[in-house]
């Protein structure tokens, strides 16, 4: 008999077959067990590329490392990002292969013509770096309001790889996607990477006492 | 388990065809099916369940697992009728058993009196068709009961001032307070305010093969795996698949109702899973594909008799589009609140409800919400603000400290009947069944921007009375994205102005039913769901009651 389950697994039983109550009162146990054997299985796997040559793969993970660099928490080297993208790339990214592929030799050639000397991106200074992308940016800071969701297309390579880096730093770990690995990510944003929570959720409703009708409006609420 | 359904033939005239198995096609399946009748749901998307319903958000958002596929059925939108369409994604719905009632927030309160009497309380507005509807809201507080108690939604009765008139409480309590609430909730009371538990269709206890909310976050957008949120797939699908009488036939798509040489509806014709065309024939044609494909279905549906689109003999067939405005404040707090815990909304208020048009000087009125509905990608890729780095240090720091502190509050309100804002069919752009797409057409009246703008005004005074660190919002745009799909084949007593009756019969065919967000008169102030699902319950009874008579027979 197995010992653990996946989330999957303890989701459709719990429909299934089991009560609705007793899912709801044994769900943190469950969802412990669950957390643990996705971890174990993820350190269990050793990753491999299916899209970038090796070389490659350390060019587009200096760069997302610049994107989410790492700092006193972990960054996108850490979160495996440069992973999430590879598989994108064979999977649902198939599209972007050509943006790739082309963006890198482009981006290598603009950090030799910045920097004569600098052989390639992952060779220069992080400050090179940072000014390297910064030339490729045509949006420097927020401000054109929020999106209905995340953009699917976006058109230049470095916007793709801004994206792409933002995805696979944030992306469910629990997906199949090998971003986001270990939950790093979501532990940079302060996301608990449980999926179910009981309140109190945070700072300003761990005291509150009930809603009580405002007592100015007492006679209002009664009718 | 889901309990067996029977497979009806096509050629077996069924009772009813019902088109599409979102808020409205689901409970209106449940009722007639419960009530004796043979039934056959066709729906255009797939048959998923709790099982595929993941927290991916690129598999779920960005690919479209529970919604319309722009590649699939792409479209286009333009202002107005005298400039040329343009291919963009302009709309979103679920496309899915159980339809957008899968993947909404689920907010649920009801529409209030003035929401169907607004032309007699404050007469026509200039460049608006405002009209009253041919019920009233006491004609459908039954229903709103009985999708508080069938259907599930939490919330506490009386307390609001504001609140309708109703005959019941609410059938379980409200959701337990998230951090947003409780700081909308004390700067509301401060600015004299009535800050309310937001209604939602969520289950805050169990029920029967159903979780109560487990406060995963990720909620809008999402389908619920638990079971907790009271989509049509959780509560009304599964109800009429246990008459034994209710077919659900998914990956459908429906695009001709055929007359017969009475000019009754014979059934409807659609293309299955595999492409191939079929008809299901039926004693009547309900259609519920939302307020977007089902103007569409009628335009597709022209004929000799109906060259303007089926049912169309008003010309109203697509028209007076509404979207329903509204706007997003954000603010930033001291201390985390941990909102992405939890469902979307835990309270709301509505002073603004029915504002007085001579002192504010426009024509609408809405409410405000306190919410958190962005899951982890869509917040750092949109919500962080104006003038943050996008990438970086800068970037990092900023999405690692407001994450877990911000809060939305997001106003909604009335968007005003406009009969050039419409759904038609593109002359030129077809889907990839080879039949017309959808152009959707559509500016906001000015009042709706003067409106979102002062709600706006009144969600940033809030901010700063709950002492937001930071906080930044938009000023009010032209839509040009549709969520809400209301108002285009409105209801009303007049043959020449509307396209069904009150009993949401078409004026035209006496045996094809419209009930969805077309249905509406009026938008209300946001949030129209609850509003859509009361609509179906009494389209049912409705329907039934003519059956009974044997007005639907030939």
């Amino acid at each position: 008999m197995k010992s653990t389950f996946t989330r999957r697994e303890i989701l459709s039983q719990g429909l299934a077959g089991m009560s609705a109550a007793w899912v709801s009162a044994h769900w943190p146990a469950m969802l412990s067990a669950a957390t643990h054997a996705r971890q174990a299985a993820k350190s269990a796997a050793p990753p491999k590329f299916e899209f970038f040559s090796p070389e490659q793969a350390v060019e587009i993970e200096a760069i997302c490392a610049r994107i989410i660099p790492t700092t006193d928490t972990p960054g996108a080297r850490e979160a495996g990002v440069v992973f999430f993208i590879d598989r994108a790339l064979v999977t649902f990214a198939k599209v972007n292969q050509k943006l790739y592929t082309e963006g890198l030799p482009e981006l290598q050639a603009r950090v030799r013509e910045m920097f004569p000397g600098a052989e390639k991106f992952s060779a220069a200074a992080s400050k090179q770096q940072d000014e390297v992308l910064a030339s490729l940016d045509e949006h420097p800071t927020e401000g054109r309001g929020r999106p209905f969701r995340a953009s699917a297309a976006a058109q230049t390579f470095f916007e793709t790889i801004r994206v792409d880096t933002i995805s696979g730093f944030l992306i469910d770990p629990d997906s199949d996607k090998r971003g986001n690995r270990d939950g790093v990510g979501w532990k940079v944003i302060g996301r608990d990477d449980a999926h179910m929570f009981q309140p109190p959720f945070g700072y300003y409703d761990k005291d509150y006492p009930g809603w009580q009708p405002n007592p100015a409006d007492a006679d209002k609420t009664k009718s | 388990m889901r309990p067996e359904q029977p497979k009806y033939k096509t050629a077996d005239e069924v009772d009813f065809v019902i088109i599409g198995s979102g808020a409205a096609g689901g409970i209106v399946a449940k009722e007639l099916s419960g009530n004796g009748y043979r039934v056959v749901v066709l729906e255009q998307g797939p048959y998923l369940t709790e099982k595929d319903f993941v927290h991916d958000e690129i598999k779920v958002l960005n690919h479209d697992l529970l919604t319309n596929h722009p590649e699939l059925q792409p479209n286009t939108f333009r202002k107005t009728p005298d400039e040329e369409a343009k291919p963009r994604r302009a709309l979103v719905y679920g496309r899915l058993v159980g339809g957008t009632s899968v993947h909404f927030t689920a907010n649920f309160w009801r529409f209030h009196e003035i929401d169907f009497t607004e032309h007699t309380r404050f007469g026509p507005a200039a460049g608006a068709a405002i009209a009253d509807w041919p019920i009233t809201y006491a004609d459908l507080e039954p229903y709103y009961t009985k999708v508080e108690w069938e259907i599930g939604v939490s919330g506490l009765a009386g307390s609001s001032p504001f609140d309708p008139p109703r005959s019941k409480p609410y059938p379980m309590p409200p959701l337990p307070v998230k951090s947003s609430g409780v700081i909308f909730e004390r700067a509301a009371r401060k600015l004299g305010w009535h800050p309310f538990p937001a209604p939602m269709a969520i289950l805050s206890q169990p029920r029967p093969g159903r979780s109560a909310c487990m406060n995963c976050g990720f909620c809008l957008g999402f389908g619920c795996e638990v079971g907790a949120k009271s989509s049509s797939l959780a509560t009304a699908i599964r109800m009429a698949e246990k008459t034994g009488r209710c077919e659900i036939r998914p990956n459908s798509y429906v695009h001709r109702i055929e007359l017969d040489a009475n000019g009754r509806a014979t059934g409807a014709v659609y293309f299955d899973e595999k492409r191939e065309v079929q008809r299901q024939k039926a004693k009547a044609v309900v259609v519920c594909a939302n307020g977007a494909e089902t103007p569409r279905l009628l335009l597709l549906s022209a004929n000799k008799q109906f060259p303007n689109g089926l049912a169309n003999s008003s010309g109203m067939v697509g028209k007076h589009l509404m979207l329903n405005s509204g706007t997003v404040a954000t603010g930033v707090f001291e201390h985390p609140l941990n909102d992405y815990k939890g469902f979307a909304v835990s309270r709301i208020l509505h002073d603004f409800y029915e504002l007085d048009p001579e002192k504010v000087g426009f024509r609408g009125g809405g409410g405000l919400d306190a919410r958190f509905d962005i899951t982890p990608i869509g917040f750092a890729l949109g919500s962080l603000p104006p003038g943050t780095p996008r990438w970086g240090k800068g970037f990092k720091d900023v999405l690692s400290h407001n994450f877990t502190r911000s809060l939305e509050i997001f106003s909604h309100g009335t968007s005003l009947p406009i009969e050039n804002n419409s759904f038609s069919l593109d002359p030129d752009l077809k889907d990839s069944w080879g039949l017309p797409a959808l152009r959707m057409t559509y500016k906001d009246h000015p009042d709706d921007l003067l409106l979102t703008n002062w709600l706006n005004a009144r969600a940033l005074e809030l901010l700063d009375a709950a002492g937001a660190v930071k906080k930044w919002s938009f000023p009010a745009q032209e839509q040009q994205f549709a969520v809400h799909l209301l108002g285009t084949c409105r209801m009303g007593n007049d043959p020449k102005s509307s396209v069904i009756n009150s009993d949401h019969q078409t004026h035209d065919v006496k045996n094809l039913f419209l009930c969805d967000g077309s249905s509406l008169v009026t938008s209300g102030r946001g949030q129209p769901t609850m509003t859509i699902e009361a609509l179906a319950f009494r389209a049912a009874d409705r329907i039934t009651a003519l059956a009974k008579r044997g007005d639907l027979s030939a």
